[in-house]
Parts: structure tokens; C-alpha cells; sequence
């Protein structure tokens, strides 16, 4: 498998480069047409969100008898929350619990070790650290079931299957991370800042932790974001992984929710209670996404704090 | 899986390596990877490993587990559900990968090209599915599919027509390219987004002041200048679709009878190994589809450098 990919080129498309200073082009004319066409594709993003959260706010009957891009005749809402939440005993609460702990954890863990190698492979000039490299980045391509089968025995015959560790682990492992960091530390981080910090007399891991690491946390959060949203978005890790419905993360409840929903009896009643969890387990995602913006924006493009 | 990676810096380092000064640090470039390779090791060459050792195996009635060879590999390359659902990923690959792509440089370029109304928030929108997890994604759009009371089948009935099966055995492959589609542009356009922005404007002011038209400018300037973002997102289609999992999985409970379990080829090592409790023929199968995946990035990087050369020339 020969990956090609020129590291160049990638980070300008991780788009870790300066930003080209924004013009404000007063003169310039907009398009009606191309402004219609670009709101007619983001209205089919949209869409979709608003069903689900107009579908929250309706009991089963008006579910099944009134149109889906309108209120129904009750507001329903929160009987609907605290079916969700009563759902077994609260385990929906558990699970969210599960998913902040599993993302939180592995997301931070992810992009401190990317950062760390990443950092190493660009500034440090050690014998096969070219060869690690290829490899680290080669490993972007294995698929992930080809990886999670033998984990999970792996993991099953050291007995840390259905624990927290089972997801944690595995998530902690990033390449694409390193890729991106080393690409970042590359550019933000110049060489005559360590040398500088070395003349003074400060180690290699004080230099890293006090001068290289903040000009490195652009990237760093970048990186934090991917990792956050892949663990939070993992299905099939999870899955196999955890017997006990007490350690589930949102994703693999949900599913279980509405499998026991369309198979088992009384599945009416919880096509509601599926339809509310999902749309409580996306706000806070979509909230922190519309609040991260910003950080997505200065992470993924304000790129190279050196200017 | 052999990979022989040339990037620039990497290239650039090694020649630069017998620089003294950091000959006399390089020992510490260890310590700072360290950390990372030893997870990688544990996390992803050994279980690499494990699964080539596995897939050489067989659970025999009696007697345990038995040697071999590669017989598990000849058994799937004549497995009619294997190469099912890999044909019907390659289908996917050729029709919904280029569609979602399309769409994602078409908003890219919009974005960028500053003409468009209101374009911070149409690039939020977006964006914004790639925020909802596949598994919420698959089953809301699982719902609005549904005969019961899927806003589309009620449009359709509102308009006094049948509506179309979107869950039956004709409708299924386009619905689940569908849900792809939705969840992915966003994310596919920040890439290419990101990318655009880091173009020196000087490059097409020029031939904005000569008097380009903007989709000149876009075709034969941007385009050519973002090839390797979009090179990126190409790859990572070509892997995420012959993968595809949750979509099958979490569908499969609506609509049991036209999901096989061979439906996707990761759906059906999932069943092989977890319903079918075959560990070794599913270890077979992940490796062969870890080799489909890498002739395919390797075919696409192909034929674009080869495109590229064709451009030079």
C-alpha cells in the first residue's frame, strides 16, 4: 500500500496553514442563483434536525396521525423527557454519563500522546523515525474491524472486556492525530526557539511543556475535536465490547432502545421515547459544535502561530 | 501491509540529519514518541497480527484448532456473501462517493467564492450532521423513511400517490447512500473549505482583473490548487465506505427481510464472528477486506498522479 500523501499538501488541507488574510470584497456582487442552490442543500442538511425535534414534542398518536413538519394537537415534550429518563430505572442519565466519560477521557488522551509523537517526529532526528512514521501513517487505512475483532479477544482473554478500559484503550491510539501534529509542530514551532530554550539550560521536556506546547494547542484542538467526535460517534467498538447495559455509551443504548422497540411487544409506546433520547443525545453535540465553531475555525485554519 | 510514505518534511529531515545538533538530542526523539508507539504496538500491530495468525486457523468438532493455510481466504473469495456485499460497496463507491464529494466541493467553492448569501450560516448547516452520531442519524432517518409516519409517505399520500419503498429491496441501497450523503458533505466540505482558504489570493485576482468568470477561475485555478484535499477526502470515502456498519446494523431492525447479513462486507465479519461465533473465517475476511481497501486508495492514488502527470504535460 504505498501512501502517497505529500505532508504539504495534506496539512494545506487540514488547512493548518496561515489563512490568507480576509478581503472584505464590498464591491463584489452576490449571486441569487448560487445563493439559492447553496440554501436549498442547506436546507436538506436541516431538515431532518427539525422532523426529529417537531417529532420530540409529540405523543405516540399524534406521531402516527398528524403531519411530521408540524405540531400535533399536545406538546408532549415533557412527558416525552421523562420518558426517556425513566426509561429502566434512569439508565438513559447512565448513559450519557458513560458517553461523556469514554469521549472525554479518550479525546484528551488521544491528542496529548498525537501531540507528544507528533512533536517528536518533526523536531527530533532519531534513527527509524522515518520508518515509524510510514507506518504510523500506513495504519490510517486498516479498517477498524479488521483491528476490533482480534482486540476484543485480545481484550477478552486478559479478562478487560465490559469494562471502561475496553473503550478507553483502543481510543487513545490516533495516527491521523500524529499525522496532523507532526505536519502542525512542523510549521508552529521553529527550531530556533528550542535551540534558544536548549542555551538556556531548560531540559527537552521543559522546553516542550513550556514553550513548544503553546504554540502547538491550535492543533492540538483540533485534533481533540476529530478524537472527541469519533469516541462520542462510536457504535461498533462498544458494542462489542460491553455485555452490561450499565456501562453502554448513548450510541449503543439507543440502538438497543429501538431494536427492543420494533421487536418485542408494546412497541409503539417507544418509538416516542426513541425519538425524544435521540434528539436530547444530539443537542449538547450540536450546542458544542455551534460554540466550537471558532475553535474549529482558529484550529483548522488559523494554523501557524509563528505568521 | 507494506507502506512506503514520501512526504516532504520526512524527506527533508533525513537530509538534514547529520546536523549535529540534532544528532545530540535525537535520543530524547524516543521518549516523545514513546508513549504513543507503545499503545500503537499493543493497539494496532499486535492485534494486526493476531488476526493474520488467526485467519490461518480452523475450529475443528475435535481436536480443537487446526492449521489451515490460507483454505478460510479461498473459502470467502467463493463466498457468494462476501463479494455481494462487496459489490454492492464498489456500487456505492462509484455512485454515492461521487455524488457526496460533489456536492461538498460545489459548497466549498460557493462558500469561498464570497456570493453567496448568508454563507457562514448555510457552511454551520452544513457541517452540522457531522455532529450527530451514524447511529441517531441511521435510525431518524430510519423514521422519516417509514411507512407509518415518515413525513415522505405522508407527503406522497397527502398528493393522493403511492409512495415509493424506501425500505424495500429496490429502494434500500439509495436510502442508506442517502443517510451517507447527509452525514458526510459537511464534513468532506471543511477539508476542502479549509483548503481553499489557504490558496494565495494573488493566484486568481490576476485572473479575476483579466476577466475570468468565477467558475473559470474555480475550474482551472481553486480546483487544481486544493487536488491533494481533495485527494484526502477521496481516500478517506474509499475507506469509510467499505466500512460502512452502523447504517446496515441499525436498519436491519426495520427492515430485517432485504438487510442481509452479508448486506456490507463489515457487517457480515461483525455476524461471522459474533452470531456465527466463526472467529477465524471472520479474521479472513476483515484481512481480505483491509486488502481491498488498500488496492483501492492505491488504484485511486494511481490514476491521479497519472492524471497529474497527464495535466504537467
Amino acid at each position: 500500500m504505498t501512501a502517497t500523501m505529500n505532508a504539504g499538501a495534506a496539512s494545506s488541507a487540514a488547512g493548518l496553514h496561515k489563512p490568507r488574510p480576509r478581503r472584505h470584497r464590498r464591491g463584489r456582487e452576490r449571486s441569487t442563483a448560487l445563493s439559492v442552490i447553496v440554501w436549498a442543500l442547506a436546507l436538506y442538511f436541516l431538515l431532518p434536525l427539525v422532523w426529529l425535534a417537531i417529532a420530540s414534542t409529540k405523543d405516540t398518536s399524534d406521531l402516527f396521525s398528524t403531519f411530521g413538519f408540524w405540531f400535533g394537537d399536545s406538546f408532549a415534550l415533557w412527558d416525552n423527557i421523562q420518558g426517556v429518563f425513566g426509561y429502566k430505572d434512569g439508565i438513559f442519565g447512565r448513559w450519557a454519563l458513560n458517553t461523556l466519560l469514554y469521549a472525554g477521557v479518550s479525546a484528551v488522551g488521544a491528542s496529548f500522546l498525537a501531540t507528544l509523537a507528533g512533536y517528536g517526529f518533526a523536531k527530533y532526528g532519531f534513527r527509524g523515525s522515518n520508518l515509524m512514521f510510514s507506518i504510523v501513517l500506513g495504519a490510517i487505512m486498516i479498517p477498524l474491524t479488521a483491528l476490533a475483532l482480534p482486540t476484543y479477544l485480545l481484550f477478552s482473554s486478559a479478562g478487560l472486556t465490559n469494562t471502561v478500559w475496553a473503550i478507553i484503550v483502543p481510543s487513545l491510539v490516533s495516527p491521523f492525530g500524529v499525522f496532523l501534529m507532526r505536519v502542525y509542530s512542523a510549521d508552529a514551532v521553529p527550531d530556533s526557539l528550542i535551540e534558544a530554550a536548549r542555551v538556556d539550560g531548560a531540559g527537552e521536556f521543559r522546553t516542550f511543556f513550556t514553550v513548544a506546547f503553546r504554540l502547538l494547542v491550535p492543533g492540538f484542538i483540533t485534533v481533540l475535536l476529530f478524537a472527541l467526535v469519533a469516541t462520542w460517534n462510536n457504535y461498533f467498538l462498544p458494542l462489542i465490547m460491553l455485555n452490561s447495559s450499565d456501562l453502554y455509551p448513548l450510541t449503543v443504548g439507543l440502538a438497543q432502545m429501538q431494536s427492543a422497540g420494533t421487536s418485542g411487544g408494546g412497541g409503539e409506546v417507544l418509538f416516542s421515547t426513541v425519538i425524544t433520547g435521540s434528539f436530547i443525545s444530539i443537542v449538547p453535540l450540536i450546542v458544542a459544535f455551534l460554540f466550537l465553531q471558532r475553535y474549529w475555525q482558529s484550529g483548522l485554519s488559523a494554523g501557524s502561530v509563528k505568521g | 501491509m507494506a507502506v512506503t510514505t514520501v512526504d516532504a518534511p520526512a524527506r527533508r529531515a533525513a537530509r538534514s540529519k547529520p546536523s549535529r545538533g540534532k544528532a545530540r538530542h535525537s535520543a530524547v526523539g524516543y521518549l516523545f514518541v514513546l508513549p504513543f508507539m507503545v499503545l500503537f504496538v499493543a493497539m494496532v500491530l499486535v492485534p494486526l497480527g493476531y488476526s493474520a495468525y488467526l485467519s490461518l486457523f480452523e475450529e475443528k468438532l475435535i481436536g480443537g484448532e487446526a492449521f489451515v493455510g490460507l483454505k478460510n481466504f479461498a473459502e470467502a473469495l467463493m463466498d457468494e456473501a462476501f463479494l455481494g456485499g462487496v459489490g454492492r460497496m464498489a456500487l456505492f463507491l462509484v455512485i454515492q462517493v461521487p455524488i457526496m464529494l460533489g456536492l461538498a466541493l460545489f459548497l466549498a467553492l460557493a462558500i469561498d467564492s464570497g456570493r453567496t448569501r448568508a454563507s457562514r450560516s448555510a457552511r454551520l448547516l452544513a457541517f452540522m450532521p457531522y455532529a450527530v452520531p451514524g447511529v441517531v442519524a441511521t435510525l431518524m432517518w430510519g423514521y422519516l423513511y417509514g411507512p407509518d409516519f415518515g413525513p415522505i409517505a405522508q407527503g406522497f399520500e397527502a398528493l393522493g400517490l403511492t409512495p415509493p419503498d424506501m425500505l424495500g429491496e429496490s429502494g434500500i441501497l439509495g436510502s442508506m447512500m442517502n443517510i451517507v450523503t447527509w452525514e458526510y458533505v459537511g464534513y468532506n466540505m471543511i477539508i476542502m473549505y479549509a483548503a481553499l482558504r489557504s490558496i494565495p489570493t494573488e493566484l486568481y485576482e490576476a485572473a479575476a482583473i483579466d476577466g475570468a468568470s468565477q467558475i473559470r477561475i474555480a475550474l482551472s485555478i481553486k480546483i487544481p490548487a486544493i487536488r491533494p484535499a481533495i485527494m484526502l477526502t477521496v481516500i478517506f470515502s474509499v475507506i469509510g465506505t467499505f466500512q460502512l456498519f452502523n447504517e446496515p446494523a441499525l436498519l436491519d431492525s426495520i427492515a430485517p427481510v432485504v438487510i442481509t447479513n452479508g448486506f456490507t462486507p463489515n457487517f457480515y465479519a461483525y455476524n461471522v464472528a459474533f452470531v456465527n461465533q466463526d472467529v477465524n473465517y471472520a479474521a479472513a475476511i476483515a484481512f481480505l477486506l483491509g486488502l481491498v481497501i488498500a488496492v483501492m486508495s492505491y488504484v485511486v492514488q494511481l490514476s491521479s498522479q497519472r492524471a497529474e502527470r497527464k495535466v504537467r504535460r
